[in-house]
């Protein structure tokens, strides 16, 4: 686990490379160093979303109308966006998702296990391209690697970070 | 609810359209829900500048929101069902807090899912859309029922600072279906070639 996020900047300086200009997001722990720092970039307009299903219309009209935009979700919100993936998927609007997993490891709370363990198969039935990164070094390559993917196609990527990256949460206990 | 109510609406939604898409130019953007509002919008007339969706049901609205943020120069109008409005409620809350100036959100409400079989909405029944609307803090709303009311309307629609919310109460009438093309990828790419340039596709 990597209690300060070092991975978070690796991701920004990535989000930068690719030109991302719109960030949505459901906040998650995870993503909070990173969302801080988009946040302070003037380039960068931080969109807080009331569920992630919005995320996936918002980055296809962003691409429509020139601009490149990324979603920051935990694996819970993966399953509010299902149908809104066709969307993406039928007109090939690219889409980028970077998700906090839970339920991988040392989870606390067992009500996140249906969707912590549904998130890649929901994802893949839905044509999602997903990566895995575990590693805190390999983090921003991945990241890196899925963004080319999806706005150079242009195509749907996610890219899971695996909960080994997080602090545990323990709820106090 | 009071599902007769609609049926004796003044406005007629493809005339309704056909006033809110006339004149348009290229500084215009539009994107339009699934079913009634994108027959409307062609058979008001096709446009590389409007953008359909079949599918997708609840994200017209954040679609608007994600275009309007990347063209803060242009227009952008969003033509919806209250079905398909209905389905994002969240995104009144969303829109206003980004207090997006240039996306005006226009509601064709017949208080039915018209695809369906006209099952009445739930603005059939006591939900103020505009109320809604107003309450997550959008600037500017307004019920329209009549033809001086659209015309008061249309101004707020095309040029107030927004984000503008306009629920048009419309007759529930069955009406022919004029499709536009279904092919999601030459819908899109025809947008971003018409406002983007030809190396948009590159």
């Amino acid at each position: 686990m990597t209690e300060n996020y070092s991975w978070a900047p690796d991701i920004y300086d990535v989000l930068k490379d690719l030109d991302v200009r719109q960030v949505a997001y459901v906040p998650d722990a995870g993503h909070a160093r990173l969302l801080k720092m988009c946040e302070a970039d003037n380039a960068m307009r931080c969109i807080p979303l009331t569920t992630e299903e919005e995320g996936i219309s918002l980055c296809s009209g962003a691409w429509l109308g020139g601009e490149r935009a990324v979603m920051l979700l935990q694996s819970s919100g993966v399953g509010n966006c299902i149908n809104m993936l066709s969307l993406a998927n039928t007109c090939r609007f690219p889409l980028l998702m970077l998700v906090t997993m839970r339920a991988q490891w040392r989870e606390f709370n067992p009500w996140q296990k249906p969707m912590g363990e549904g998130t890649r198969p929901a994802l893949e039935a839905m044509g999602v391209k997903v990566t895995q990164a575990e590693d805190p070094d390999e983090v921003g390559e991945t990241v890196r690697s899925a963004g080319e993917m999806a706005y150079g196609w242009p195509d749907m990527a996610a890219v899971l970070l695996h909960q080994k990256l997080m602090p545990v949460k323990t709820f106090g206990k | 609810m009071d599902v007769q109510r609609a049926d004796n609406y003044e406005l007629h939604r493809r005339e309704v359209a056909k006033t809110l898409l006339a004149d348009r130019d290229d500084d215009f953007l539009v994107v339009t829900g699934l079913g009634s509002p994108n027959w409307d919008a062609t058979a008001a007339g096709d446009h590389p500048l409007t953008f359909p969706l079949w599918g997708a049901m609840g994200g017209a609205a954040t679609m608007g929101l994600g275009l309007a943020t990347a063209q803060p120069n242009k227009r952008v109008m969003v033509m919806t069902g209250d079905g398909e409005m209905l389905m994002a409620m969240g995104s009144f809350a969303t829109i206003a807090t980004q207090a997006t100036e240039n996306l005006a959100i226009v509601v064709f409400d017949n208080e039915r899912y018209g695809e369906t079989g006209m099952q009445a909405t739930h603005t059939a029944g006591p939900v103020d859309m505009a109320a809604v609307a107003k309450a997550c803090g959008f600037p500017v709303t307004a019920t329209v029922k009549t033809e001086a009311e659209l015309t008061e309307a249309l101004p707020l629609i095309k040029e107030a600072k927004g984000p503008v919310f306009v629920d048009i109460k419309v007759k529930a009438e069955p009406l022919p279906f004029i499709l536009p093309t279904k092919d999601g990828v030459h819908l899109k790419n025809r947008f971003r070639e018409k406002l983007l340039g030809p190396d948009s596709l590159l």
